[in-house]
């Protein structure tokens, strides 16, 4: 009997502490001001909310407004595609205010629940409707603005920061090559490849050099694709192979699989790193010795406006086009860059916000 | 390497009928308590309180009694059913998560009653699930009572085609089913990446499947966004078919014969190669039909991220519930009931749903381990002539 005893002394000391537990837990969740606060609720994509790529910097946004707003974040994970539509329903339930979805995947939830739900206002992330998807016709499930006012979509004109980087990766290469790999072949990630690749070129036209890009080539729409989004593997043989063709400088539009090549150039000094979404210096500072610059995609601050605009009133469906106009997009400081070339990188920032250079 | 074994349901017994039920039910119900119990504890190192957590849990799975009370007093007063709807939510939900594990812990219970070991049922439901959205998007105008057969069809015959490859290597070159099924996953999960992204993709630029036909969709029985639909009312009479075959036919004897102990089944004249290919092809059709109700009943497409693992959940599921049909079906409910709470609890109680994740595998250990449940709450011990093997061992 005695492991009998042990279990028992265990559930009592356990029920003990709990009850002691209960009594002060209860206290600061029990709020009078709860009732009336604005409520957000973030609905993840699959990765993840501690993906250090969209969910996480999305949520960023949500906990500045937490902060600075005095609003209520929380957020729900999704684990399967099942899950979408449940944990939307989950918000709508609680009566939450602005629902914040992240990923393209949730297009036809985030549409579905938004056409029910006509008082409650949804952000999502890189995405933008209008977009018939599945069989749906003009004005059944496409979302145009006019038949959701309640939904914005945030997108981000990232080729144009992508310019910057590619320009910026062009002066520094010493070998004359520079790469870049994606996920997977879509447009939120290619986007990246474009700009970059034009970046490279207006470099090459400017200063008569001949700098190459390895993995991406937009007049065939088609480059080095590592097909997922999860593998560090991947990406540290991906940046291997780069190496190996001559490239030192590597640009990786794939989530977290960019800390596979990251951990590949900090382990051989043999290739640079453009990091993106965040500023890699910051989100994965043990890499900071390699990261040339990044294109930084501020979701968080696009999150932040539309939580913002909808406690004040002000919100307006549609969609949001990040740019460097508006901040919604940029690069990071280009590590030992020298005053020419920012003044250069300064230039074409000014060229590509007024339309006398473009940004594909 | 020793043999995974559970006691046999068996109510054969000299012993009083309640007596033999407790036997047979004892260790997964304690096992489930002590899951909960070990959360408890897990929470509270956490730092967050269970009893809140539980009873978001609970609301979350069943719905809140004050939400049903308010729902029915405005339909009652005013007739707009907004707020039931909402209110009987919850519990809609968790059957409509427990029907996909209803299908894939079939597949595999019926695996280990022939003594296989089917890993692969994730795999067979991806397949079952393409196929059917592929026979649900590709026919057009198709009246519902032939179209919707056809694509439940289509469904189990992937599923069984993915388990038929490693029960025919199985059979006829002794290849192991456990190797064998693992990479029938990874061939099935590229294939459908590949397929997601080429010859199944939808217009447009993300990577699904366009929606299946309305003609092919399970019928929902309440307005949106109960998602409930008669995938759940399929799965119980797939048990309950399951069942009448495994007990009440000549061949569901022969499998349980082979499963129980293949040697003597081979003297008594029954075709062990037949056997194996049949279950296999059973277990994956069965696989199959769990990706069928999903994309047909919740769905309606499929892109990546499809199932997040019914498949390798389905083994806990054989073993909670004894691989018998009943006992599937109430660990499916079981699972549903926390996976539907998993998203309250996460919301309201700020808990993680990775912790239902570690409920269930506790209660896994404490099924796979029935001695330290025994020893933990001092039960009789199994005798020797109550167990049944629900696999064999390597190189056999």
């Amino acid at each position: 009997m005695k492991k009998f005893y042990l279990v028992m002394v265990a559930l009592i000391v356990a029920s003990m502490v709990l009850t002691a537990c209960g009594g002060s837990a209860a206290a600061p969740s029990g709020g009078d001001t709860a009732a009336s606060a604005f409520k957000v609720g973030q609905v993840t994509d699959l990765g993840g909310i501690d993906d250090k790529s969209f969910n996480a910097t999305a949520y960023a946004g949500v906990e500045r407004a937490v902060k600075d707003l005095g609003v209520q974040g929380k957020y729900l994970e999704s684990t399967q595609q099942s899950d979408y539509g449940k944990n939307i329903q989950q918000l709508l339930g609680e009566k939450t205010d602005l629902i914040i979805t992240v990923g393209f995947l949730l297009g036809v939830d985030t549409a579905t629940a938004a056409k029910a739900n006509p008082d409650t206002k949804f952000a999502i992330v890189d995405y933008s409707y209008p977009d018939c998807f599945g069989d749906a016709k003009e004005g059944q499930t496409c979302g145009s603005a006019s038949e959701m006012p309640n939904v914005l979509g945030l997108t981000f004109a990232t080729d144009q920061a992508g310019f910057l980087a590619g320009y910026a990766a062009a002066a520094s290469t010493k070998t004359g090559k520079v790469a870049t790999f994606g996920g997977i072949n879509i447009p939120t990630v290619n986007i990246f490849m474009k700009g970059f690749q034009a970046g490279v070129k207006y470099y090459n036209a400017q200063k008569g050099a001949n700098v190459e890009v390895l993995g991406w080539d937009t007049a065939k729409d088609d480059g080095s694709f590592t097909g997922n989004f999860d593998s560090l593997d991947d990406g540290r043989s991906f940046a291997e192979s780069f190496v190996q063709e001559g490239a030192d400088i590597v640009m990786p539009v794939a989530g977290p699989v960019g800390l596979g090549s990251a951990a590949y150039c900090k382990e051989t000094g043999a290739c640079m790193i453009v990091g993106v979404d965040t500023d890699w210096t910051v989100s994965a500072s043990e890499y900071t010795d390699v990261i040339l610059t990044s294109v930084m995609k501020k979701m968080d601050n696009a999150v932040y406006d539309a939580i913002k605009a909808a406690k004040d009133g002000s919100f307006k469906g549609g969609s949001y086009v990040g740019t460097l106009a508006n901040g919604g997009v940029d690069i990071a400081a280009v590590k030992g860059a020298s005053s020419d070339l920012n003044a250069e990188l300064d230039a074409i920032r000014k060229g590509i916000i007024d339309g006398s250079i473009a940004a594909q | 390497m020793s043999n995974l074994t559970v006691p046999a349901p068996s109510a054969e017994k000299k012993e009083s009928k309640i007596g033999a039920i407790w036997r047979a039910i004892s260790v997964p119900v304690l096992a489930v308590v002590t899951g909960l119990i070990v959360g408890a504890i897990v929470i509270l190192v956490s730092g967050e309180n269970p009893i809140s957590a539980y009873g978001a849990l609970f609301t979350g799975s069943f719905g809140s009694p004050a939400a049903y009370v308010e729902g029915f007093s405005i339909w009652f007063s005013s007739g707009q059913t907004g707020a039931l709807v909402r209110a009987f939510y919850p519990l809609t939900e968790s059957l409509v998560i427990a029907t996909p594990y209803i299908f894939a812990g079939l597949a595999v219970a019926v695996g280990f009653r022939c003594g296989l070991f089917n890993i692969g049922a994730e795999g067979q439901f991806f397949i079952g699930a393409l196929c059917s959205a592929f026979v649900g998007y590709s026919l057009r105008g198709l009246p519902m009572i032939v179209h919707l057969p056809l694509a439940i069809l289509a469904g189990a015959l992937g599923g069984a085609l993915w388990g038929a490859i490693p029960g025919y290597l199985k059979a006829k070159f002794g290849a192991h089913e456990v190797v064998n099924t693992i990479m029938m996953n990874w061939i099935a999960f590229r294939l459908s990446d590949w397929l997601l992204k080429g010859p199944m993709k939808a217009s447009g630029f993300r990577p699904v499947t366009p929606n299946i036909a309305a003609s092919a969709e399970l019928p929902r029985f309440f307005p949106d966004p109960i998602r409930f639909n008669l995938g759940f009312f399929l799965a119980l009479l797939a048990a309950y078919l399951l069942y009448w075959f495994l007990f009440k036919t000549t061949l569901g004897f022969e499998i349980r014969s082979v499963g129980a102990n293949p040697d003597a089944a081979k003297y008594a004249g029954m075709n062990i190669i037949r056997n194996f290919v049949l279950v296999m092809v059973i277990s994956g059709a069965l696989a199959g039909l769990a990706g069928a109700a999903q994309v047909l009943g919740v769905d309606h497409w499929v892109g990546q991220g499809f199932s997040a693992g019914y498949g390798f959940d389905a083994i806990a599921l054989a073993l909670l519930g004894h691989s018998h049909p009943a006992g599937v079906v109430l660990a499916a409910l079981l699972f549903g009931f926390l996976r539907g709470g998993a998203t309250n609890m996460q919301s309201i109680a700020r808990i993680p749903i990775d912790i239902i994740s570690i409920i269930q595998g506790m209660v896994i250990i404490f099924i796979a381990a029935p001695a330290i449940i025994r020893g933990l709450y001092r039960l009789r011990g199994a005798k020797d002539d109550d167990e049944a093997v629900l696999t064999r061992g390597w190189g056999k």
